[in-house]
């Protein structure tokens, strides 16, 4: 991008063993959500077979209690878990940059009323606020997207905050401000593509919890009846573990790889984002 | 840490409490359904409606309905259980200390354990031990608590029968005295570390960074030079390393209620994950207000033990 100092390009993740791992996981998880009536056509919520039968050529993953099709289910699954995910990440990235660039940038008063709010919804636990809101309002993906989006914010402000307040100090800003350029083109040009790399170790990590909690809510039967889930699947086997453990191991390790997934691509971030922190390019001492 | 410095942290903490229940109040208040419908019946007559509004205080302006709940929230008053006609604390109350041992059992193994292991890492960095820790880690931090709690009910009590599957006591013996708590310890064992495992994955990831940091400065260098043997020196790098540590771990008390509840449900021990289970199946939305108050308050004050904490641990913080 020229006329701005970016620290790294998005391609370098890739240098890492776990930024292989993790964008791959990542990447077969959005494909997997994205072409789930591909690879799996059936309707996760239609009987296809008898009920409770364990892994076989036709039902990869066995099947449930009234004889569904696991492997349907995850599919499906998935793609309800990133649906919730992006948007949620999509508001709380949205909040948390723009509360955090403002803060940081203008400083006084304004950075204290802003951090003072940021630590306030901090303090919310998003899992028990999401329980009273669906137990209030009833089921539904548009609240417990509403209510993860707008507490899993915090973390975000804080970080763009404190790379901002560092940022706006160095000399590429002070040129920018001398050769005339408005606050907006120094933020959008100058500061946040600086800052993102660190945003974005946040960023992911917080998409991680966030398909967590998704999966908790289902789990203690808060999920959307209408749209299958991974929280649902690992719910309804819990019933039935002595006798079909099929239903009870794939959800769960579905959920696992796709968490793991966004948890490697944080740590890929981290390691580009601040190379200092990159331990295995040090020399060690005492060996 | 001066004695002001204590009574402006204690301070803090009213506008917390009082955010926490403002967002109580606007939610109940948001939330469809007439309470006096549900109370009165769909047909009652319109000069009954009136009189029940009026009996509850109703028909106030919303901020004095505000004052009236905060007063009584803080009176330690928040209502009576729709399911177990009873005090809505004195139902919680009774439910606590059954996740409070699930919880501090998990975190003190989670704690030790995690130091342990993350040493261990940090002096073998790039050794084969090391890249054990760090995959363990990585995968423990990754996997959700409730499918771990299910694999472990599975494997280790269903499959190898060494453990109960469920709750916290053997129903069929009335033991007393020492074997009750060594039938507790039993039925402990499982829930508990599978609540430890998130926890000591995250534990263990940033001691072994915050000792590999600690290990590279000056002044362990100068302890090495001095001739300190290398557990003492070991022991000066912890005593930083752990700053972070005590941070993290209290920032993530909502998270760990949050993983009580879940493994509780798992295991059915009997504290307030079950709780919380029953009282959505029930409706019963007055104990799950409480449960979302409880839950807020212990992150609030676990905050402030972090911070009283933080400041104990590293002399150089001096608040004022």
């Amino acid at each position: 991008m020229p006329g701005s100092t970016r620290v790294f390009g998005m391609t370098s993740i890739l240098r890492s063993a776990s930024g292989v791992v993790g964008v791959a996981l990542t990447g077969a998880f959005t494909l997997l959500a994205v072409l789930a009536h591909v690879v799996a056509p059936t309707d996760p919520f239609a009987s296809v077979g008898s009920s409770l039968t364990p892994p076989s050529r036709a039902h990869t993953f066995g099947t449930d209690d009234l004889g569904r099709d696991v492997f349907s289910g995850i599919v499906h699954g998935t793609r309800t878990s990133l649906t919730v995910m992006l948007a949620v990440v999509a508001i709380a990235s949205i909040l948390g940059v723009g509360v955090g660039a403002v803060a940081g940038y203008r400083g006084g008063g304004v950075d204290d009323l802003l951090m003072r709010g940021t630590e306030a919804v901090q303090i919310v636990p998003r899992f028990f606020l999401a329980v009273i809101v669906i137990a209030l309002f009833g089921p539904g993906l548009d609240r417990v997207v509403l209510v993860l989006g707008l507490t899993s914010w915090p973390a975000i402000a804080r970080v763009v905050r404190a790379e901002t307040l560092s940022l706006v100090r160095r000399e590429f800003v002070d040129a920018a401000h001398a050769l005339g350029a408005t606050t907006w083109r120094i933020v959008f040009r100058h500061v946040l593509p600086n800052a993102l790399p660190t945003a974005l170790v946040v960023i992911s990590l917080n998409a991680a919890s966030v398909i967590l909690l998704e999966a908790g809510l289902g789990f203690i039967g808060l999920g959307d009846p209408r749209s299958i889930s991974l929280g649902y699947l690992a719910n309804n086997a819990q019933r039935f573990m002595r006798i079909a453990w099929w239903m009870t191991l794939f959800p769960g390790a579905a959920i696992a790889l796709a968490v793991l997934g966004l948890n490697l691509v944080g740590d890929a971030l981290s390691d580009l984002a601040d190379p200092r922190r990159r331990r295995s390019g040090l020399p060690r001492p005492g060996a | 840490m001066s004695a002001r410095y204590l009574l402006r942290r204690l301070a803090q903490l009213v506008p917390a409490v009082a955010g926490i229940v403002l967002v109580a109040f606007v939610i109940i208040h948001v939330a469809p359904g007439d309470p006096v419908l549900a109370l009165a019946g769909q047909h009652g007559d319109v000069a009954y409606y009136a009189f029940m509004r009026a009996k509850f205080g109703l028909n106030r302006p919303l901020p004095e309905q505000l004052v009236v709940y905060a007063a009584n929230v803080v009176r330690g008053d928040l209502g009576t259980s729709y399911v177990h006609g009873r005090p809505v604390v004195a139902v919680v109350l009774e439910r606590l200390p059954a996740t409070l041992l699930l919880m501090t059992t998990s975190l003190l193994a989670s704690s030790l354990a995690g130091i342990a292991l993350g040493v261990t890492a940090a002096r073998r960095a790039d050794r084969t031990a090391d890249l054990l820790v760090r995959f363990a880690a990585l995968v423990g931090y990754a996997t959700p608590s409730f499918w771990l709690a299910q694999i472990a009910a599975l494997t280790l009590a269903l499959g190898t029968g060494l453990f109960p599957v469920q709750g916290i006591s053997d129903a069929r013996q009335a033991w007393t005295g020492w074997r009750y708590v060594g039938d507790v310890v039993h039925h402990l064992a499982l829930p508990a570390l599978v609540l430890a495992a998130n926890e000591l994955a995250l534990t263990t990831r940033l001691v072994r960074a915050g000792v590999l940091d600690a290990l590279t400065t000056d002044y362990i260098r100068t302890a090495r030079a001095k001739g300190l043997p290398e557990p003492a020196v070991v022991r000066h790098a912890l005593r930083n390393a752990l700053l972070p540590v005590v941070t993290v771990i209290g920032g993530r008390i909502g998270m760990l209620f949050t993983g009580a509840v879940l493994v509780e449900t798992v295991f059915a021990w009997p504290g307030l994950g079950l709780l919380l289970l029953s009282s959505i199946q029930t409706r019963d939305t007055p104990v799950l207000l409480a449960l979302f108050l409880l839950v807020s308050l212990a992150v609030i004050l676990t905050n402030v033990i972090t911070d009283l904490t933080y400041a104990w641990l590293d002399p150089r913080i001096r608040y004022d």
